[in-house]
């Protein structure tokens, strides 16, 4: 039987390795742990103090959100990767933003019915501040962002789409290429798209034109509206204004598809 | 992009043109900005941008706006660029054509050459800093004068002295006494932090030296704490930590009965919701509740974490066998003749993701075929 040595041979062994090691003036990991451990109790001290007195500015200031997040990127550490790190014990990052995310999931099931799962980064953010009410926190568009990003990680197909200078937040496992992402955006303008346009605009073929409407159809992500005058229109829920649109039942939904 | 200001383009009275490059487009972050190409212009005060077509757009910022530049060498198919990295945005701006970006730095491309002359004169201004001594409007403290970068940006790995300068300089910025300077010192000991755990982490990797499992365990800890991701040790010991141990065994209790309420499956996304709804404050991440549910196997607990194809990620009873699902599923759809995914969720009080989900796998395992038709998606049972 073979054990890992600790008898008097192993130690002179491991002594020496370490005295060779040292020569070529590598630090051991060992002694490098315990540095790092040193230089933490350091580091968790400049962060309580920093905590005491300003711990505030997190939740209050969307700005100094901005530009911590910027820093801690730029170092490569990611202040929201748990809630038992430094960050959100000490300055409660962790969370406002882990708060935040419960309420995109939520307001983005709540609408699901409607628009497919597909919902602007604007409308997400008004329904998000209506929910938290009127003395909650301000909460910018920068948040969300950072917010839906840890999001992806559970797997439920949260993903950003950009279009017309904004994005449009998917919260569906709907697979959605580029040829799909394409037509979102030329839809934008107007919150609908016909195969005419599609034709014109991007130089397709119908059938190219017809399998892409055909697939947002099918997850829920457009309505055919084939009685509007000319040529049948492909509507976008996601893209109604909140002016326009009101809300829709699941049932009036499932009439508005042939 | 948001820190420029429309601009005519008319020098002012102390201003001297630098150089002026045809050919550029400008970049907000990483994507095309929504202007055209253009003409570049460098003075002793500003970088201003201006339409080639239409004179009338014409942006401008004033230098001091410029915390440091690297050059982006030319690849296949694109041209070579400028980076600039850029404090935040001061109060008193006034309007341009970006109300807001959520890039820190900008880039210019430059589709016509110039960039080696362009980044010489650049270096230049930035480091003689002529709009100090002769003012156009208010000036922006700039703090310590920051590192001219000269490396080629081959890799994206900025250096810890360029990192430890960018912190220190920002910081500056917006110190406005308001003790921000212990914040400060905290990262700049981060940065360290992370060169040293980047330097321990390949050691272990490398197998150098006699590192037990319990130092291992420690390191691993203060990455987490940290929020430094860990791909090293994690191939070799798997992402858990004491943390999670405890987490998962805390979700084992905690998930049975709203399990059994929704017949034995819930999407992580609700499970979320649910746990940092009951906590109300110390929430979980995201990722700590993947990591928790990733250890259920090994810690035998009824529970397990599982993806499906699509990507949909739940937590699963032990008790509800793959078979039980499908053989309901079967049946339902027999009973009724067909089934959406909507009609299968009103009927057993389940979301319609989840129903979703259980068809699809029946219909994997042959048991159910379906009709795909834009009135939407439908399943038969398989008679063939």
């Amino acid at each position: 039987m073979h054990r890992r040595g600790v008898g008097a041979g192993a130690i002179a062994k491991k002594k020496l390795a370490e005295a060779k090691y040292k020569e070529r003036g590598n630090v051991l990991a060992e002694d490098q742990i315990v540095q790092m451990s040193k230089q933490l109790e350091t580091f968790k001290s400049n962060l309580e103090e920093f905590a005491s007195k300003h711990k505030q500015e997190i939740r209050k200031n969307p700005q100094f959100r901005v530009q911590f997040q910027e820093m801690c990127a730029t170092i490569g550490v990611d202040p929201l990767a748990s809630g038992k790190g430094f960050w959100s014990e000490m300055l409660g990052v962790g969370d406002f933003y882990y708060e935040l995310g419960v309420q995109i999931i939520e307001v983005c099931l709540a609408l699901k019915h409607r628009n497919g799962g597909l919902i602007t980064l604007d409308e997400l953010h008004q329904r998000v501040l209506k929910g938290r009410g009127k003395y909650a926190q301000d909460v910018s568009q920068d948040d969300l962002v950072r917010a839906i990003k840890k999001l992806k990680v559970m797997g439920n197909g949260f993903g950003m789409i950009p279009v017309g200078g904004s994005y449009l937040v998917q919260s569906v496992p709907a697979e959605l290429n580029m040829d799909h992402t394409v037509v979102l955006q030329l839809a934008e303008k107007k919150g609908y798209v016909t195969v005419s346009e599609i034709r014109d605009s991007l130089k397709w073929e119908k059938e190219r034109a017809c399998h892409v409407l055909d697939h947002l159809l099918k997850e829920g992500l457009a309505w055919l509206d084939s009685q509007a005058a000319g040529e049948a229109q492909y509507w976008l829920p996601a893209l109604f204004s909140e002016l326009i649109s009101r809300d829709v039942t699941p049932e009036e939904a499932n009439q508005m598809t042939p | 992009m948001d820190r420029f200001s429309w601009s005519n383009g008319l020098l002012e009275i102390n201003e001297t043109l630098v150089i002026q490059q045809r050919g550029v487009r400008l970049y907000d972050g990483d994507d095309k900005a929504k202007l055209d190409v253009g003409v570049a212009l460098l003075s002793t005060h500003r970088l201003i941008w201006r339409d080639v077509k239409n004179h009338e757009c014409c942006i401008a910022m004033p230098l001091s706006q410029i915390i440091f530049f690297e050059e982006q060498a030319a690849g296949i198919g694109k041209s070579a660029k400028i980076v600039i990295h850029l404090y935040p945005v001061p109060a008193n701006k006034e309007p341009g054509p970006y109300q807001h970006s959520k890039y820190p730095y900008i880039k210019l491309s430059f589709k016509e050459h110039g960039q080696i002359e362009f980044y010489r004169r650049l270096t230049e201004e930035m480091t003689q800093k002529r709009w100090e001594s002769t003012s156009l409007s208010q000036p922006i403290p700039t703090g310590t004068s920051p590192q001219v970068g000269r490396k080629t940006h081959a890799v994206g790995i900025i250096g810890i002295e360029r990192k430890i300068d960018e912190i220190n300089t920002v910081c500056l910025f917006t110190n406005h006494n308001r003790g921000h300077q212990t914040l400060c010192s905290a990262l700049v000991l981060l940065c360290k932090m992370v060169e040293l755990s980047r330097s321990i982490a390949n050691k272990i990797k490398d197998k150098q030296g006699d590192i037990t499992e319990d130092e291992t365990i420690r390191f691993k800890s203060y990455l987490l704490s940290m929020g430094i991701a860990d791909p090293v040790t994690r191939e070799t010991h798997g992402s858990g930590t004491h943390y999670h141990l405890q987490l998962a065994k805390q979700l084992g209790d905690m998930l049975q009965a709203p399990l059994e309420e929704r017949g034995g499956m819930m999407a992580l996304t609700e499970v979320y919701c649910l746990v940092n709804r009951a906590r109300g404050m110390e929430l979980l991440s995201p990722e700590d509740l993947v990591n928790a549910c990733k250890m259920f196997e090994s810690l035998k607990l009824p529970l397990r974490l599982r993806v499906f194809d699509s990507g949909v990620m739940v937590v699963q009873l032990q008790s509800h066998s793959e078979e039980e699902m499908i053989a309901s599923a079967l049946d339902n759809v027999s009973d009724k003749g067909s089934l959406t995914a909507e009609e299968f969720a009103k009927l057993l009080g389940l979301s319609v993701l989840l129903s979703k989900e259980r068809l699809l796998l029946a219909e994997k395992m042959g048991h159910l075929c379906r009709d795909d038709s834009v009135e939407g998606l439908r399943f038969y049972p398989n008679l063939f």
